[in-house]
């Protein structure tokens, strides 16, 4: 099976243009931006919505305390900016105003992982996914492409609650279609194998299908799962094709610890115990580079999945002798 | 207090059409509002009572006089009512008893605070649905910022009501005031009072000594607030200051009131110090206490 992409768009702009669709739709949908709204591409909205688009200017804490503010009187806040700046410089912001009192803002965090590139460590965090979801109630998500960022994004203003959606800046393969029912909480099966399961989230979804390709040459059949909700993770979807395929390997491009990798493996061991390998960055700093030097460096690129999914082979044959 | 603040007060002192009666009324209620922090914090033997002294007149005021609400009705959205932002969640005791004499809930639910399964939390939160609350307050810092988006809201709805805050001044030390005092200026967020509880005290000293807080004045001002000052414990004064400020609103600029108070204030031998900011009196020391304050609709 070969997957094709017909073009290359970046996520944060599926972003921009499902929140420009429902400040359309929805008059209640008001969006803040901390002075990224280029890069977050919400000047479309800005433009659009003068009066539902409030420029906090560098001041991220403020502005996650003036979107739970807004929840009351019925708006649905949308937050923008880099996903560093959205979760571990206002992690108390969002534990105690948002999370704890429940409010549904939207928090959209951009340039999430190493694919942000050049600028660095200090803004590629690896980090975020783990500290949204220890946040009791809080939905976490990382769509796969442009397509179904937009889709995502469109989704989440009809969920009650806060939700953490995290996309990036690189242009990246499309391959989602633009129609798709975005489902929160429901994994999304590309490819369907019998021995390994990939379950992968974000950008290395498209790296998890290519990957599947060179697999096949290898006579090796498998099972490409899209987990773009990792919390609440489908633990059903993840449990159904572990046991068809009796072994699992996890990409995401979040540090092993907290990240996606570590739910399924939660899953799995309480509900059956299955072989599983990490494709993740190793408990480290990124650094400068081209995303994909950086995919490269850090072990997340098609041929560290196709390394790890025979390493699990392995394991599954030991396992089972 | 300068000397334009001054006339002005005198001016609105003669607008302010007190009878006696509903005065001694509030008056009273203060008194009972101090006994119920006592007795709340002495029960849960954990609390904040100074701070919570300090501020009775003005809770008193702000729930029994001033605020446009509805409490036996409580609704989150508060659309078509003023809303109140506690941002220096410690104090919860005197707001807890300022929700429960004004309707909120029953009086009798004030003796659960603090305790395992209660819905008076130690800090305010939403997550038990206390009505009154709108947000989780505790972490300082925050309520500024959650406060300014409630009116930004108010505005979107066109809906013509007051958000108020109460902050402490050692809060003050905290990064976001400042982020959110420069938006709310520069965003001309005038439907918006926030008071600060001026009594110079935190949990390690007196604020001059963990860390100056400055010409508070001057600095609010220069973020581009209007700026009133009151003595908080002096009820009259309160009341006319908030009243004074109300009609400052909706004139492009955010206010501010720096409310000078006593921490502790009403009960002699926990005035003076930051020792009493967050430590429960014992037996005897309840019983001193009660002794100076007088029992006047009836304790929970």
């Amino acid at each position: 099976m070969t997957f094709t992409s017909t073009e290359k768009k970046d996520t944060r702009s599926g972003f921009g243009a499902g929140l420009l669709e429902l400040g359309r739709a929805n008059p209640n949908v008001v969006a803040l931006c901390a002075d990224l709204t280029g890069s977050l591409k919400m000047d479309a909205f800005q433009k659009e919505f003068p009066d539902r688009f409030f420029q906090t200017g560098i001041a991220e804490a403020n502005m996650m305390g003036i979107a739970a503010g807004m929840t009351i009187g019925g708006k649905i806040p949308f937050t923008g900016t880099f996903a560093n700046f959205s979760t571990g410089r206002v992690y108390d912001q969002i534990r105690q105003s948002i999370a704890y009192s429940n409010k549904n803002v939207k928090i959209c965090a951009s340039h999430a992982g190493l694919t942000l590139g050049e600028d660095g460590a200090t803004h590629q965090i690896l980090e975020d996914i783990g500290l949204m979801k220890m946040l009791p109630g809080m939905v976490v998500i990382n769509p796969c492409d442009y397509n179904q960022t937009k889709a995502a994004t469109i989704a989440i203003a009809k969920h009650i609650g806060p939700v953490y959606l995290r996309f990036g800046r690189p242009s990246w393969p499309i391959f989602t279609a633009p129609d798709q029912k975005f489902e929160i909480g429901k994994a999304v099966t590309f490819k369907e194998g019998n021995d390994v399961t990939i379950f992968a989230t974000g950008h290395l979804v498209w790296k998890a299908l290519k990957a599947s390709e060179e697999l096949e040459k290898a006579g090796i059949d498998a099972e490409v799962i899209n987990i773009h909700t990792i919390k609440p993770l489908d633990v059903e979807g993840v449990l159904t094709s572990a046991r068809k395929t009796g072994c699992v390997v996890t990409a995401e491009e979040h540090n092993r610890h907290g990240g996606l990798g570590e739910s399924v493996a939660s899953v799995l061991a309480q509900f059956h115990p299955t072989p599983l390998e990490m494709v993740a960055v190793n408990d480290t700093f990124g650094e400068s580079g081209t995303p994909d030097q950086l995919l490269q460096k850090y072990g997340l690129d098609t041929p560290d999945i196709v390394a790890k999914v025979k390493t699990v082979l392995d394991r599954k044959v030991k396992h089972l002798v | 207090m300068s000397k334009k603040g001054d006339t002005d007060l005198q001016i609105l002192k003669k607008l302010f059409q007190k009878t006696t009666d509903s005065f001694s009324e509030l008056e009273n209620i203060c008194s009972q509002v101090r006994r119920d922090i006592v007795r709340m914090v002495h029960g849960a033997q954990s609390g904040h009572p100074g701070g919570s002294l300090g501020c009775v007149e003005f809770f008193v005021a702000l729930y029994f006089d001033i605020l446009k609400h509805n409490p036996k009705n409580f609704q989150m959205d508060g659309t078509n009512e003023d809303l109140f932002f506690l941002s220096n969640g410690h104090i919860s005791p005197v707001w807890y008893s300022t929700l429960a004499r004004s309707g909120y809930f029953d009086v009798k639910e004030l003796s659960t605070f603090r305790f395992l399964n209660t819905r008076l939390q130690g800090h305010p939160t939403t997550h038990e649905h206390l009505p009154g609350v709108r947000v989780a307050s505790g972490s300082l810092g925050q309520g500024l910022s959650v406060a300014i988006g409630a009116a930004l809201s108010k505005d979107l709805n066109d809906d013509n009501h007051i958000v108020y805050t109460l902050h402490g001044d050692g809060e003050l030390q905290e990064g976001q005031i400042w982020e959110a005092a420069m938006f709310a200026a520069a965003n001309k967020v005038n439907n918006l009072i926030s008071t600060v509880d001026c009594n110079g005290q935190q949990i390690d000293g007196s604020t001059n000594e963990v860390l100056p807080l400055g010409d508070l004045r001057a600095k609010w001002e220069s973020f581009g607030w209007m700026v009133f000052e009151m003595n908080g414990n002096n009820l009259e004064e309160v009341i006319t200051t908030l009243k004074k400020s109300k009609q400052y609103t909706g004139k492009g600029k955010p206010i501010v009131i720096l409310m000078k108070t006593e921490m502790g204030n009403g009960v002699d031998f926990m005035m003076h110090s930051h020792k009493w900011h967050g430590v429960a009196p014992n037996d005897e020391q309840l019983k001193k206490a009660l002794e100076q304050l007088q029992e006047t609709v009836g304790d929970y």
